[in-house]
């Protein structure tokens, strides 16, 4: 056995590796190398840490020291200064402010307010080593199930410890199993949901990059309670890097005998393959999945029946996401009045949020269900950049909607959310200043659900295309009177007639912003205006004629020679042939052009 | 896998070579590396402590550096700290004086008194 004096974790999560983490491991080993140190020093390759802001990250490991937005020329000072000498680098630290008690990642803000169980092992074991996975207590869940439990008793523990669908509904899985369970059949299945489509939201795919064999054990445990034998994990092919490494482990699990014949030398036989989707939003819809996943086209299905009475080929099947599935093992572990302590009343354990938009900290956090919106934006995401104000947070991607900034301090929990007409959805956070119109987001949304409705029910193939129709007006400064309520009675019908979840889903972006924000339709309809200066229809660039100094910049920077004017007099732009791209406004060095609703 | 104890063995044998990664390390032994260091030789002192933690299997001990502590004339340096914050201080550390530590005080809990900086000062 070889151990190691230091170990340099490298994050090789999407976010990442496209900010160039493989180069800087090559860089490290080879900095490494040169220095004689490859025998004390071990470089390993983790999943996401979640602050992918900062990203590329590296953690040293005893100090655990986190350096955060590494380069490629960053990587000899570390290897030199921290490794060989035992000087911290702080100009790589986190907040570049350099207090001491950054030094390490579990005292930054970022960390400090989270409680890892989903994530637990994300950023802190190698993903493609299933030994480490084993050392912080892997397959132990399985083993314990296998052996001492009665798979009623599996049942039990989990609908004691109040766990919900993580992919948005929030069914109790506990309940959900256990009507598999109960279903006579001589086949069932059980499968994974990471067909993660929502805009914005990655915490799946960072579960199966960064910790791939908790899912794996996870439905090999739901399996046994089942009584399944047989399990696939329905994956986007757009994400290659968890694809790859969920394979890997499957295939170490396998050698292992954790996959296969007699599982622990017991009766229990169980088996995983993955099915890759091609990345239609509707496929994450647990009926359209499980089509796809038969081989035909990803359409969903009327239920009842329910997959747990009749899903994949007709067999009884339980569905669920990649993050419920982490949370499994630690609750056969520890147990579920562990779990359910966590957590509020109707909501236990913790929920894991991709936080994006206009925030400090970008990334991917895990919190205990109940936490304020508050705490989230301003602890851990570190407020909002430029000192702009908090104007609304979106959450459940296309079939959520929004909170606004009134609501900013109601805990946020699987109810809660439903009352302030928004849903948990998968965990998709986005967050959004006093510069974006409501009415364009809610646009956005809808443009969305309008590419990937699938079709096969008129309500949400024709319905959203004529929401997305009257929004798009209303964006160009065409709107009429009337069609608010228009919107309205359409949204009501399609959410009352649509065949599955995505349709019936699709209004809500809509829904929700009328209810907070109706004031921003009217102005759009009745004034013609966009307060924050994002429906282009709806503002135009002027320069202030006091301001310029003539200086012409706008004017060659113009794509489209829309600006105009001479040497002491104020140029002007022609507001005719402006496509309002504004280029202008970015190069005035006197900011003498600005935009007006 | 045919047993749950063929898995604790994988579990204690990987457990052991990364539980740098946790915060349950005992004992921390902290090599003065600075540049007074390196040239009285901290180097060879540093592979000592590793390849005899190593050799008895401890991974409860971590290995760290640290600059200069300011005494360069009695370099190498090297701090052992226990988990409740008590601190030992060596002095003219060798590697040989290295595998004496690890085997009195960390393994046996008793301090080398005679390479303590206490003793260096007489």
């Amino acid at each position: 056995m070889q151990l190691y004096r230091a170990h340099v974790l490298v994050c090789g999560g999407t976010g990442c590796t496209s900010s160039n983490s493989n180069k800087i491991i090559t860089e490290l080993e080879a900095q490494i190398a040169e220095n004689g140190i490859q025998n004390e020093v071990k470089v390993v390759r983790t999943g996401c840490f979640g602050l992918c802001a900062e990203g590329p990250i590296i953690v040293v490991y005893p100090e655990g020291s986190m350096y955060t937005m590494v380069k490629v020329e960053d990587v000899k000072e570390i290897v030199e200064e921290h490794l060989v000498k035992g000087r911290i680098v702080k100009r790589l630290l986190p907040g570049a402010s350099n207090k001491d008690q950054n030094v390490s990642a579990d005292s930054n803000d970022f960390f400090a307010k989270q409680h890892r169980i989903a994530l637990r092992n994300c950023g802190v074991i190698n993903p493609e080593n299933i030994d480490e996975y084993i050392a912080f207590d892997g397959y132990k869940a399985l083993g314990k199930v296998l052996t001492e439990m009665t798979p009623q008793e599996v049942v039990d523990v989990i609908k004691k410890s109040g766990l919900r669908g993580r992919g948005g509904g929030g069914f109790p899985t506990g309940l959900k199993w256990e009507f598999a369970m109960k279903q006579e059949a001589d086949q069932k299945y059980v499968c994974c949901n990471a067909d993660e489509g929502d805009p914005g939201a990655f915490m799946d795919r960072s579960v199966l990059e960064g910790d791939p064999h908790s899912v794996i054990e996870a439905m090999a445990i739901a399996g046994y309670a089942i009584g399944a034998n047989q399990g696939y994990v329905y994956v986007r092919a757009e994400y290659p890097i968890a694809v790859k490494r969920l394979g890997i482990a499957i295939q170490q699990a396998k050698d292992y005998g954790i996959l296969g014949k007699n599982i622990f030398g017991t009766d229990f036989s169980f088996d995983l393959e993955i099915r890759l989707g091609a990345g239609a939003f509707v496929c994450g819809e647990e009926t359209a999945l499980m089509t796809s996943i038969e081989g035909h086209r990803g359409e969903p299905r009327p239920r009842p029946p329910f997959p747990a009475v009749k899903g994949l080929w007709q067999k009884p099947t339980i569905l669920n996401n990649v993050e419920t599935y982490a949370n499994i093992p630690q609750i056969i572990l520890k147990g579920p009045e562990w779990f359910a302590s966590i957590g509020t009343e109707k909501s236990k354990g913790t929920k894991v949020f991709a936080v994006g938009g206009k925030i400090n900290n970008t990334g991917l956090v895990e919190i205990p269900m109940g936490t304020t919106l508050r705490e989230v934006i301003y602890d851990i995401g570190g407020g909002i950049p430029n000192g702009k104000k908090f104007k609304a947070a979106q959450t459940g991607g296309p079939s959520g909607g929004c909170i606004p900034a009134s609501h900013i301090d109601t805990p946020i929990d699987y109810d809660s959310l439903i009352q302030l007409g928004s849903m948990m959805g998968s965990g998709g956070l986005i967050i959004m200043d006093e510069d974006t119109c409501m009415v364009d987001i809610a646009k956005f949304f809808l443009e969305f659900t309008v590419d990937e409705s699938c079709g096969k029910c008129p309500p949400c193939r024709i319905g959203t295309k004529r929401m997305y129709e009257i929004l798009e007006r209303i964006t160009e400064g065409k709107g009429e009177e009337g069609d608010i309520e228009k919107l309205e009675i359409l949204a009501k019908n399609i959410k009352a007639s649509a065949l599955c979840g995505l349709g019936q889903t699709a209004p809500n972006p809509i829904l929700s912003t009328l209810r907070y924000f109706r004031d921003e339709y009217i102005e759009h309809v009745r004034d013609k205006k966009c307060t924050a200066g994002v429906c282009k229809s709806l503002m135009h660039f002027e320069i202030e004629a006091e301001k310029c100094k003539s200086c012409g910049i706008c004017a060659k920077q113009c794509p489209v020679k829309a600006i105009s004017g001479e040497k002491k007099v104020p140029y002007v732009i022609d507001q005719n042939k402006c496509i309002k791209c504004g280029v202008c406004m970015e190069k005035c060095p006197f900011k003498a052009i600005s935009k007006k609703a | 896998m045919k047993s749950l104890a063929e898995l604790e063995e994988i579990r204690k044998r990987t457990l052991d070579q990364i539980n740098l990664r946790t915060n349950n390390q005992d004992i921390r032994v902290v090599v003065g590396m600075a540049t007074c260091g390196i040239a009285a030789g901290a180097r060879p002192v540093m592979n000592a402590f590793v390849e005899e933690l190593n050799k008895r299997n401890l991974s409860n001990v971590a290995v760290t550096m640290t600059g200069c502590i300011g005494m360069c004339k009695l370099e190498p340096i090297v701090e052992v700290i226990d988990k409740d914050g008590s601190k030992v201080t060596y002095v003219k550390m060798t590697a040989e004086k290295a595998a004496r530590v690890v085997v009195e005080h960390i393994v046996n809990g008793r301090v080398c008194t005679e390479y303590t900086i206490a003793e260096a000062d007489k």
